[in-house]
């Protein structure tokens, strides 16, 4: 940001008679200091995604092998009732864990500004789970929503004999096993960065806006949120890129199980890179994710940049 | 700028770290050897090799890795290929080291094979061609194991007022009597691998050799799509009918607990179930009883496990691998290791007198070369033997799924094989 800014005030002070430096040459050490980050985005992850979309193309088993075969991956892959399940599953997943974390994740930080006691406490209590990593997420929540031992147990213990509640072993279910252990192990986060966005917002506002007699929920919902707008995309973009990667939540959790009914696509790219020994499959799959990330991200970045271009010229 | 220094000081701290991990050291003889061996009848057959190969003054170090071999298999191949290449390690025959071999990642055992006479010992012989690729020896077999077999418990049977059935048909006739008495027929962990050696058990049951012969080694399309095979996934239709619904075991050796206990009539699972039968101190034709190929055909498939041997670059850990190579097959650890595994020997000059029932069933079956078939790993790829797991783990799971679709599906599967 800040080298845009430099940038474009660049021009007014050459006006102003200076020497004319070549345009390369402005701010020196910065770009050089820049460099290896530069270098780091071109090779390892403009390059190497460049190189996974390439050998989607060939019939790569454990080693990539520059056998193309055209389309025949992709056609497989979209065959496959297993990738077709793992797209529905990271739809469910995404929606759900959007949806709930962002509003959850809202209100207990709303909760936790009305200056309560204990602030500090439950803070702790609501951030702590974000502590823990998704595999012993997978693994508490696998016994907490075990049909035989984990709260169904207990539930009946008190004197409902007849619970039943086995979303683990269900196949229309389990998705939302691994949506339950997300959002208890990620809501917390969402909590914390809406807090800090909520304690940024002008005390004076708020008494402004009581001044004029606005409810405290119209305050909420016409004027500090749109004012948030920054910390909610920060927690979207970190949301977002948390559903697309989930993997090792599944792992831990379900392991796909029962049959296919949880998978996701990250797992469907590592079992057949790793596991089944089928490096063109997996990067199919992966070059499927990747375009489907871009789709959404294109238009989006377009517009939120084409709008602050806009904004500096008017 | 102040998040790109940032970025930049956590990026070189990384590539520091990796550089670090990179650089392990280790003593020259301490091989470590990787495998997925750790239900209790598999860990104490493990002790047998560890104990064998310290006692020739050089260092076991243990690297079990917990779960299946669908989950070791990944961590195992992606170590060797990353240059991280273990000292020994488990995998199953055939295909799976294929491509590792090729790229010349594991040591030739051709010298010590040839001395030490191998192609004489190992019977069947199909284990050592499985170790073979271009007249060279790149493992070890170890054991023989096969999937062809059911585990029924004699004191469910007993509570239930049923005869223990003697075949997979008496078994699904006595199925509602066991219900009937609270008891779930059939035990079956929710792992993909499970649903999916049970398949071709009951195929193997059901079709005989002459079909699976028919189907996997000839892939005669008529076989593939024929009445035969549509009547297995009829039976398999109703093996899964016969599954609790709201099953929550996962390992294999937690359903052959609820054999053990009573709660469940039967396991089709592999003989390494036996182990657990022995660790929980149950006796064959007791409180439980075996039916090897379902108590129809009498087939045995002669998978098993091997131990490959990664290349080093150490000329005293190559020595090393050699020695165990060599204490693997020896004919006191076949014997001793064998019997705590539940698995039947490669050799066959070993003393087997202390063998069980179900033990003696094998080799009885194993005698006549007719009733050997070869593995799955032998013929399919990991990919292909990927996407048929899949395929049967959807249809054990999802009951709008028919028998006709699963076999439509299965054909296909078959015919793409590559």
């Amino acid at each position: 940001m800040s080298n845009n800014l430099t940038n474009q005030q660049a021009p007014a002070s050459e006006a102003t008679g200076r020497q004319r430096r070549h345009p390369l040459l402005r701010n020196l050490s910065a770009k050089i200091a820049a460099i290896p980050m530069v270098l780091v985005t071109l090779v390892g992850f403009v390059g190497c995604s460049v190189w996974s979309i390439v050998y989607s193309f060939t019939s790569s088993k454990s080693l990539p092998r520059e056998t193309f075969v055209g389309l025949k991956q992709y056609d497989r892959l979209f065959d496959s009732s297993r990738w077709q399940a793992s797209v529905e599953n990271v739809a469910i997943y995404g929606v759900c864990s959007l949806v709930f974390s962002l509003g959850v994740g809202f209100l207990l930080a709303v909760a936790m500004d009305q200056k309560i006691r204990f602030e500090n406490t439950f803070r702790t209590i609501f951030l702590y789970p974000f502590a823990l990593s998704f595999i012993v997420t997978g693994l508490v929540w696998q016994w907490l929503l075990n049909g035989d031992f984990g709260i169904a147990q207990v539930i009946r213990d008190i004197g409902f004999t007849n619970f039943e509640f086995n979303i683990l072993s269900d196949r229309e279910y389990s998705i939302y096993a691994i949506v339950i252990a997300g959002l208890w192990q990620g809501t917390g986060f969402v909590m914390a960065l809406m807090l800090a966005g909520l304690r940024g917002i002008d005390q004076d506002i708020w008494k402004a806006a009581r001044v004029d007699g606005i409810p405290a929920w119209r305050t909420y919902l016409f004027i500090v949120i749109p004012m948030m707008k920054p910390v909610f995309i920060t927690t979207l973009v970190i949301i977002a890129s948390g559903i697309v990667k989930v993997f090792d939540l599944v792992v831990a959790l379900t392991d796909g199980g029962p049959g296919v009914s949880s998978e996701l696509p990250a797992k469907y790219v590592y079992d057949w890179m790793f596991g089944r020994g089928n490096l063109g499959q997996a990067l199919a799959a992966s070059t499927v994710m990747l375009s489907t990330v871009l789709i959404i991200l294109i238009p989006w970045a377009y517009l939120e940049y084409s709008q602050k271009k806009d904004a500096t010229h008017g | 700028m102040k998040l790109n220094r940032k970025l930049i000081v956590s990026a070189i701290a990384a590539a520091t770290a990796s550089l670090g991990g990179l650089a392990s050291s280790a003593n020259a003889t301490e091989l470590e050897v990787t495998h997925w061996w750790t239900s209790g009848g598999e860990a104490a057959a493990v002790k047998v090799f560890a104990d064998a190969f310290n006692a020739g003054g050089d260092t076991w170090k243990d690297g079990a890795i917990a779960g299946s071999g669908g989950t070791a298999r990944p961590v195992i191949i992606s170590r060797i290929i990353g240059g991280d290449p273990m000292g020994a390690t488990q995998l199953n025959h055939g295909r799976q080291a294929e491509e590792l071999v090729e790229e010349g990642l594991m040591l030739d055992l051709t010298e010590l094979a040839e001395k030490e006479g191998w192609k004489d010992l190992v019977r069947p012989s199909s284990l050592l061609d499985a170790c073979t690729l271009d007249g060279k020896v790149y493992c070890v077999p170890v054991n023989i194991h096969s999937f062809q077999w059911m585990w029924t418990s004699l004191d469910a049977y007993k509570k239930a007022g049923v005869d223990a059935p003697a075949d997979w048909n008496e078994f699904v006739a006595s199925a509602p009597k066991l219900r009937e008495a609270g008891i779930t027929p059939l035990a079956v962990g929710a792992q993909t691998w499970q649903t999916n050696g049970m398949f071709g058990v009951i195929r193997m049951g059901l079709g005989g050799i002459d079909l699976f012969r028919k189907t996997d080694v000839e892939r005669d399309p008529e076989a593939i799509r024929g009445e035969t095979m549509a009547s297995i996934f009829k039976a398999f239709g109703e093996a899964r009918s016969l599954d609790d619904e709201n099953n929550s075991i996962q390992n294999w050796n937690d359903a052959t607990s609820q054999v053990i206990n009573g709660t469940h009539g039967a396991q089709i699972m592999g003989d390494w179930a036996q182990g657990e039968f022995q660790v929980a101190g149950q006796t064959a034709g007791v409180e439980y009883d075996c039916l090897p190929g379902l108590g129809i055909a009498p087939a045995l498939d002669t998978g098993g496990d091997a131990f490959y041997f990664p290349v080093q670059d150490d000329p005293e850990k190559t020595a090393a691998q050699l020695r165990m190579a060599s204490m693997m097959i020896s004919k006191p650890v076949q014997v001793d290791f064998n019997l705590k595994k539940g698995s039947l020997p490669v050799r066959g000059d070993v003393d087997l007198a202390a063998a069980n029932e179900c033990m003696k069933k094998g080799l009885e079956i194993l005698k006549d070369p007719a009733n050997i078939v070869p593995g799955g790993d032998q013929l399919f790829s990991q990919d292909t033997l990927g996407q048929l797991e899949d395929l049967l783990a959807e249809f054990w799971t999802n009951p709008d799924m028919t028998p006709e679709d699963a076999h439509d599906a299965w054909a296909t599967l078959y015919e793409e094989a590559d």
